[in-house]
């Protein structure tokens, strides 16, 4: 079994995770991340998993893996880990990758809702939340999803038909615009 | 006093009571709240999982105009507060290692280390006595404990001891820093559902009348997801979940509190009337 997953892996790879600057290698398995987890549940690797594979430097199934979109960076296993590692901030340079690397994502909703919000700021400096929902949904083709909860916010006054807006919108541009490195 | 104030996103808009009830509860407390001028988003979740040098620029931009401010920031929404405490660690960190001229607060801390304690307890009109309520803090406000600060990020206390001091019933209960799911909240909603649900189901395990919250996004989904998790699951959920401040705000006797308890999906105005609130 362990020889059939160290062929998945090799030195290269583990080179690369290294790049995240997470002590990866300081795990020693007492699986007390995912026993924290809240999400656990919907994930198809748990936490301890994921650093597991992660050492093993099995590169295409953890960044096509359900977990790192599933999480919900909610910090507790960051915040257990007797060995200290960041494993929430892990999970966040495995989602950086896995965009920056083009790799199609297991739940397919979770980038482009964060698409859907970036663009929001981008537009307007701020989040207009109405305007994030609409564009979220021409993203996914998921249209009548929340629509009543949405509706009632709405008619509450929590759900402002015009955004507002930053004046010095050029201060945000650029950084959507730098370079990445 | 005075202090700069960054309200966010969400207090512009689904949480517009959070932010009406701070205001109020700020203006009887004597505390100017200077809106920091021209604020951007935090970027909140959306930006530190995709995108980390925009996460960087975009809390940069707002501790710039704070620092400009020179006064301590006050914070009341928990994932903005994290991100402001993130961009401190990365701004002393830098090639430049800045330290801020300010404190970065979030709500509860300001209330509780500005000696505002006393001045609550003096100018308190109604007792909240009576009201069984449990503190639901969230995950942002403590966690992680080395970017919060905070010391008893298991057990948190501050918002127990606010409440109690107003006469408030606080009932402990060991899901105080549980997830509610909150960044999933448009995308996986049955994991909201789930784990909103266990924090009901709890809370009123535990006793609890209403649930006192910190955080737009947690307070937004334990309240707005009663009524489908209802039907999900067969029985009837109905238990108010309020902002702290809003419980302050009506100890405190604020004409406006009808106005901030109308824009709730669980009407809170029954269990108020019955304790005398309102």
């Amino acid at each position: 079994m362990l020889e059939k997953r160290m062929m998945n892996s090799s030195p290269a790879y583990q080179d690369f995770f290294a790049e995240s600057g997470i002590q990866v290698q300081d795990c020693y398995q007492c699986q007390k991340c995912s026993a924290g987890c809240p999400v656990a549940f919907a994930m198809d690797y748990k936490p301890n998993q994921i650093m597991q594979m992660v050492s093993l430097g099995m590169k295409d199934r953890v960044l096509s893996s359900k977990t790192i979109w599933v999480c919900a960076s909610c910090y507790t296993c960051s915040t257990r880990c007797p060995n200290d590692i960041d494993i929430a901030k892990m999970m966040d340079w495995l989602r950086q990758t896995a965009l920056r690397e083009g790799v199609a994502p297991a739940e397919k909703e979770v980038p482009l809702f964060h698409a859907a919000f970036l663009d929001s700021i981008r537009i307007h400096g701020r989040i207009h939340e109405l305007g994030m929902m609409a564009r979220y949904k021409m993203k996914t083709g998921r249209y009548w999803d929340d629509f009543r909860l949405g509706w009632k916010m709405f008619t509450k006054g929590k759900l402002k038909l015009w955004p507002s807006r930053i004046s010095r919108k050029k201060e945000i541009a650029v950084l959507f615009t730098k370079p990445k490195p | 006093m005075r202090v700069s104030y960054f309200p966010g996103c969400a207090l512009h808009g689904t949480a517009l009571e959070y932010d009406e009830s701070t205001r109020a509860m700020s203006g009887l407390l004597g505390v100017e709240l200077c809106e920091l001028p021209d604020w951007n988003c935090c970027g909140a979740s959306s930006a530190h999982v995709t995108d980390e040098s925009l996460a960087s620029g975009l809390v940069a931009r707002n501790l710039a105009i704070a620092q400009k401010q020179g006064m301590d920031v006050v914070v009341p929404c928990a994932a903005c507060y994290s991100r402001f405490k993130v961009g401190e660690k990365e701004a002393l960190a830098g090639a430049e290692s800045q330290k801020l001229n300010f404190r970065i607060l979030n709500l509860l801390e300001f209330l509780i280390t500005s000696g505002l304690r006393d001045k609550i307890k003096e100018i308190k009109k109604r007792p909240l006595s009576g009201l069984k309520v449990v503190c639901y803090y969230g995950c942002l406000l403590v966690r992680p404990p080395k970017v919060t600060g905070a010391r008893n990020y298991e057990n948190p206390k501050e918002m127990d001891e606010l409440l109690g001091l107003l006469g408030a019933e606080v009932i402990p209960w060991s899901y105080k820093t549980d997830c509610c799911g909150g960044s999933l909240v448009l995308t996986r909603t049955d994991i909201v559902r789930r784990l909103t649900q266990k924090l009901l189901d709890e809370a009123l395990e535990a006793g609890a009348e209403a649930i006192a919250a910190a955080c737009p996004l947690c307070q937004s989904n334990l309240d707005s997801r009663q009524e489908e998790i209802s039907r999900e699951a067969g029985k009837r959920y109905e238990l108010p979940v309020l902002y702290f401040t809003e419980l302050v705000g009506l100890s405190l006797g604020h004409s406006d509190a009808g106005k901030w308890l109308k824009r709730h999906f669980v009407d809170p105005t029954k269990l108020l009337a019955s304790k005398g609130l309102i």
